[in-house]
């Protein structure tokens, strides 16, 4: 089964490069982990930063700082060079690549799902970063994800299952990436649940009490 | 919000007496006066006067430290320092990789004491984790490159997930690694090359990004222009970037 959707270039350059936060870079290395051409490009665009640094005009250093530098490695313990672990074998069933299963702290088949109604079901991914929300999804088969109005950038990553937007087809590894200038309908294919990871930007904090009130029953 | 904290930052260590007002203000002028550069080797000429170490090791003689020397030679650098902890090698690598990493941390921190910290810390790494370089998986510009981009993160508390690929759902590559490995020498020389026929506006795109540790949006703020065009000089950049190591398969 081959990956059709894949990371933009700017989202791929902000992760290589340090600036995307807690949310949005778990699901762009949960992604990486199951597509190989995206770590090519990722290490495609390392190598620029590397070709980049060559290029930098150096700072002229102090005079000790060699020295320094050499005393500190005296203090370090002399490491094992240590043999790489074995490749770890195939077909292990396990549905969530990490690092998304540590996040979880479980595979798909350990889940406690929250429903959502019309039988649909999610689980809040906890992060450290307040600016994004973090989630799985679980979509019932032949049905349309819930909730899809949303505020600003979202990414969702398939897992298990496949839904398709209007004429693209998502499968396991496929990530669509939409904004809020995307009209968008995904829908689970027949036959089987779709299990999703999907990030959107923290919800709005309303200000008024009222609004707060009835912000989780209207589930904006 | 994140460009926030940095400045907020700056702005302490102006108060505490750490930093000169007017190296802090140089960060808010646009990089083509290249300010962090001067910025930090003002006040680092005064730590070291005139005797400025010109002590350069063997395999340095023959290469201005200006020079990047080639890739299999740092490579080869690297894998002594993994297999026999030779600090010869180390201080090849060192000569030429300390400066440039200090002037990566000092674009960001602006603080020409954190700037080397960071880069004593990333060196030290470079040191303790040399067995773990994987010449399949790039060269050694982009993996110290990696090394001092997790340092920074480290250092602002942020966290960056990653794949892990001794993970058994990690769902690995069917190229051969003897290829991949033969692939990385090449795709280093070609990237290289590549990047010196980059428009000047795509390179100054990728150099904000990589270094300065800003979103497209505050580039697109800076830059004074709209995001959708920051993005496709990303785009454009790495279309370039891919063609010419395409042009090689």
């Amino acid at each position: 089964m081959n990956i059709q959707h894949h990371l933009s270039d700017d989202l791929l350059l902000d992760y290589a490069a340090g600036n995307l936060s807690e949310g949005w870079s778990l699901v762009v290395a949960t992604h990486m982990a199951l597509c190989p051409s995206c770590r090519k490009r990722l290490s495609a665009m390392e190598g620029a930063a590397g070709a980049l640094l060559d290029k930098v005009e150096p700072v002229e250093m102090p005079a000790d700082a060699w020295d320094r530098m050499k005393r500190r490695l005296e203090g370090i313990r002399i490491e094992e060079v240590k043999a790489p672990r074995p490749a770890a074998p195939a077909g292990s069933g396990m549905v969530f690549p990490e690092p998304l299963r540590s996040y979880v702290g479980a595979d798909l088949a350990n889940v406690k799902w929250q429903a959502l109604g019309l039988g649909a079901y999610q689980v809040r991914i906890p992060t450290a970063d307040p600016s994004t929300q973090v989630r799985l999804l679980r979509i019932p088969a032949g049905k349309p994800v819930p909730e899809h109005t949303h505020v600003g950038r979202e990414l969702t990553l398939v897992l298990s299952g496949s839904f398709h937007d209007g004429d693209d087809l998502f499968g396991r590894g496929d990530i669509e990436e939409a904004d809020d200038n995307l009209l968008h309908t995904p829908k689970a294919l027949p036959g089987e649940d779709c299990i999703c990871l999907a990030v959107t930007e923290a919800p709005l904090r309303f200000s008024s009490w009222i609004v707060r009130l009835i912000q989780p029953i209207l589930k904006i | 919000m994140r460009g926030l904290l940095p400045h907020y930052f700056l702005f302490s260590l102006i108060q505490a007496g750490r930093l000169p007002v007017n190296i802090a203000m140089n960060l808010d002028i646009p990089l083509e006066a290249k300010p962090c550069h001067k910025a930090v080797r003002v006040p680092s000429r005064k730590h070291a006067p005139s005797a400025r170490s010109v002590r350069i090791t063997k395999s340095l003689l023959t290469q201005k430290t200006n020079q990047p020397p080639s890739h299999g030679e740092m490579a080869r650098l690297l894998k002594s320092v993994a297999s026999d902890r030779s600090v010869e090698a180390f201080e090849a690598l060192f000569r030429f990789y300390a400066p440039r990493v200090r002037s990566f941390m000092a674009m960001k921190t602006g603080d020409r004491q954190v700037a080397e910290e960071l880069m004593q810390e990333t060196m030290v790494s470079v040191w303790n984790k040399a067995a773990q370089f994987d010449p399949e998986r790039g060269n050694v510009s982009a993996w110290i490159f990696t090394i001092a981009r997790n340092i920074r993160i480290d250092f602002y508390r942020r966290r960056r997930p990653a794949f892990d690929p001794h993970d058994p759902a990690f769902v690995g590559d069917d190229t051969p690694s003897a290829e991949m490995e033969f692939e990385q020498v090449q795709d280093a020389a070609l990237l290289r090359q590549a990047m010196a026929t980059l428009p000047p506006d795509q390179l100054d795109v990728l150099k904000r990004a990589f270094f300065d540790d800003v979103s497209h949006s505050t580039i697109a703020t800076e830059l004074g222009l709209p995001l959708g065009t920051v993005k496709s000089r990303i785009r454009l950049a790495f279309e370039k970037l891919r063609s010419a190591l395409e042009g090689r398969r």
